[in-house]
């Protein structure tokens, strides 16, 4: 699905990501933990498009195609969807509309005729219901008032209502209390399928409790440092990222 | 031989001194009351404080000569599924005669004049006398024509009225002049578009009057679309009376130099107003809206809301004055303006003021300018929707408020399609 091969990245400057290699199939779950600073939410950034970062070095092919020669409402419609950390308020501007307005961009790109007003609103009752977010939300300006778990929610609501190939939560559950957490992890489950995979991007091995990873890959210092299955998520728990960090140290030393 | 240099004034004076007016005595006494004050008045300069930010140069160093009335084809501004009654000036002039329907009287002003008709002698020129004001003393002395339109009691217009008012060739200067009366009970809404058919630097000087009687609900909205480098300056004066309500929606699209001067005089009770705008500038346009709000007795309520999308050098200004009089407790007063800069080259002046006299009374007021959260652009445009689409979306979003008073359907839709079209 998204195959990533030495991505290096800058920002204003300064080199953030230093050669990352990733490759995540369909119907897989991939986690990246890393300590603050690592490159986590750059490389989210980088593979969603923001301007504000420079690739240097290496690429990325998603679904056959070059990502990176994407705009990014293009690298959307192809099938990316980003969920944010810091989900925008965006004033005045109804959630349902600019979901519609992104749904039919989307279709307009494919060729396909846009969506009619009675399958749009069953699609929004149906995929609301799956993060328990509240109808009322879904008409209100997006993420505008929205407390910190409701905002997340949103964001899979979006991701629910988009329906892409890969999705990347970037810290979904950051600030998230235990029950918003299970809801926000029991959407990303329920839209699980042997066709579309997940990057879950995480600071805390408590998300990987409810969804579960097939990779976990260790970021640090703009590297992808240590890959293993799941227990790789439950050691770094017990241990630390210092442990991680003294390992580099003792094979740096060697 | 020396000749002394004319003034800027007297080039002016000289091209409306030929103008002949077949009037009665009572309103040539009004045009030369406002005559003898021209002598005591001159073009503000950027020195006079309600001048600051609009320059005058453009307008004042241009010879013109006087608009001719003409036959156009006025098929282009009419709005679109917009069942209106349309009246139509041309250069300051009313080419058609127009059918009063059962309960308005709708003439032009010439002829109300010479009829002496209903309450023409008893608000015409009233609403402004104590304001020595440059542009409004040359329309008070030089004004042509316009639509006069008076309401009888209690009756409720259904149909709106459209004022289409053009300004054609180049060099040409009109003046303009309207005066409408909603009588007690009255309802009425009216549209007026200040558009042009070609020429350049054709500048229309225009006032309007408004007399909200009790209980009436009077709507205007104006729109101001004059493509290419025209100039336009519009006075309005309203006076409201007690349960009166009063809307003014003001969208500019265009203008080399745009001046809008409103006033609105709220002088009984329970009273409400609202005066909201949205302008948007683009190459050079330069466009200033001067608001003034006048409560002058208690328990009334008014809402003003301007908004301004300022793309590449244009220029937006916003001067809004909301004045709380002793005797107008209990009032509700809020005032907003918001400016978008598009471009580093783009300008907003914002001025928002309030004068309380009075120690009980809730009122606010607000100016924000910023530029376009480039954060919220790219989280749309991560969810599929091109940039172009993100800024339409926030655009409208931000513009909304500024024109939710606008209760003419077709209307707003024919201007939400404005915005769209002068955005892409």
């Amino acid at each position: 699905m998204i195959k990533i091969k030495n991505l290096h990245a800058n920002i204003d400057g300064k080199e953030i990501l230093k050669g990352i290699n990733l490759e995540v199939k369909a119907g897989e779950v991939h986690a990246i933990m890393g300590p603050n600073g690592s490159g986590k939410s750059t490389l989210s950034s980088v593979l969603a498009g923001r301007e504000e970062f420079e690739v240097t070095e290496g690429s990325v092919e998603f679904d056959g195609k070059d990502l990176l020669d994407l705009a990014p409402e293009d690298r959307a419609r192809e099938g990316l969807f980003l969920a944010f950390q810091y989900p925008v308020e965006i004033p005045g501007v109804s959630n349902i509309n600019f979901l519609k307005t992104a749904i039919n961009e989307t279709r307009a790109y494919k060729g396909i005729e846009p969506i009619s007003a009675k399958e749009f609103l069953a699609m929004v009752k149906d995929k609301s219901a799956l993060v328990e977010l509240d109808a009322k939300l879904a008409n209100r300006s997006v993420n505008e008032g929205f407390s910190g778990g409701e905002k997340k929610r949103n964001e899979i609501f979006q991701m629910a209502m988009l329906n892409p190939k890969l999705s990347i939560l970037d810290e979904t559950d950051s600030g998230l209390d235990i029950d918003a957490l299970r809801i926000v992890a029991n959407g990303v489950n329920k839209l699980k399928s042997p066709n579309n995979a997940t990057i879950v991007i995480t600071h805390y091995q408590r998300l990987l409790d409810y969804i579960v990873p097939d990779f976990v890959h260790v970021l640090y210092n703009g590297k992808i440092v240590k890959s293993g299955g799941k227990e790789l998520a439950l050691e770094l728990e017990e241990k630390g990222y210092d442990w991680i960090k003294n390992e580099l140290k003792v094979e740096s030393e060697k | 031989m020396t000749t002394a240099e004319l003034t800027k004034k007297d080039t002016f004076l000289a091209t409306f001194s030929a103008l002949q007016f077949n009037e009665d005595s009572y309103f040539k006494g009004l045009r030369n009351d406002a005559k003898n004050e021209l002598n005591e008045l001159d073009f503000p300069t950027s020195k006079t404080e309600y001048w600051k930010y609009t320059r005058l140069g453009k307008i004042v160093n241009n010879t013109y000569t006087l608009g001719q009335p003409e036959k156009i084809d006025v098929s282009n501004f009419l709005i679109p599924n917009l069942d209106a009654q349309v009246l139509v000036i041309v250069n300051g002039h009313v080419v058609a005669d127009f059918t009063s329907v059962d309960g308005v009287t709708v003439t032009s002003l010439s002829a109300a004049k010479k009829q002496n008709i209903g309450g023409l002698k008893k608000y015409f020129n009233t609403l402004s006398q104590n304001k020595k004001e440059i542009f409004l003393a040359f329309n008070n002395a030089f004004h042509t024509d316009g639509i006069y339109i008076e309401v009888a009691k209690n009756k409720i217009v259904e149909k709106p009225f459209h004022i289409i008012n053009i300004t054609t060739g180049n060099n040409t200067i009109s003046q303009s002049r309207n005066l409408v009366v909603a009588n007690v009970g009255s309802q009425v809404k009216i549209i007026e578009s200040f558009v042009n058919v070609g020429g350049e630097k054709n500048f229309n000087n225009h006032v309007s009057e408004f007399v909200v009687a009790e209980n009436a609900v009077l709507e205007y909205n104006k729109i101001q679309d004059k493509k290419e480098t025209n100039f336009s300056i519009a006075t309005e004066q309203i006076y409201q009376e007690a349960n009166s309500n009063f809307t003014i929606n003001t969208a500019t699209f265009n203008g080399a130099l745009v001046r809008n001067n409103l006033t609105i005089e709220v002088d009984a009770s329970n009273c409400e107003t609202n005066l909201n705008g949205l302008y948007l500038g683009k190459n050079k346009d330069h466009i200033d809206n001067h608001t003034v709000v006048d409560h002058k007795k208690p328990h009334c309520n008014s809402n003003e809301v301007y908004k301004g999308i300022l793309d590449d050098e244009s220029t937006g200004v916003f001067n809004g004055k909301v004045f709380v009089r002793q005797d107008a407790q209990i009032t509700n007063a809020f005032q907003q303006n918001n400016n978008i800069l598009l471009t580093d080259n783009a300008a907003a002046y914002s001025k928002p003021e309030l004068e309380i006299y009075a120690d009980d009374v809730k009122c606010s007021h607000g100016s924000t300018t910023g530029q376009i959260d480039e954060e919220a652009i790219f989280y749309l445009q991560s969810r599929g929707i091109s940039k172009k689409g993100a800024l339409k979306l926030m655009i409208n979003a931000f513009a909304k408020d500024a024109l939710e008073k606008v209760s003419i359907e077709a209307l707003h839709t024919y201007v939400d399609n404005k915005i769209e079209q002068e955005l892409s």
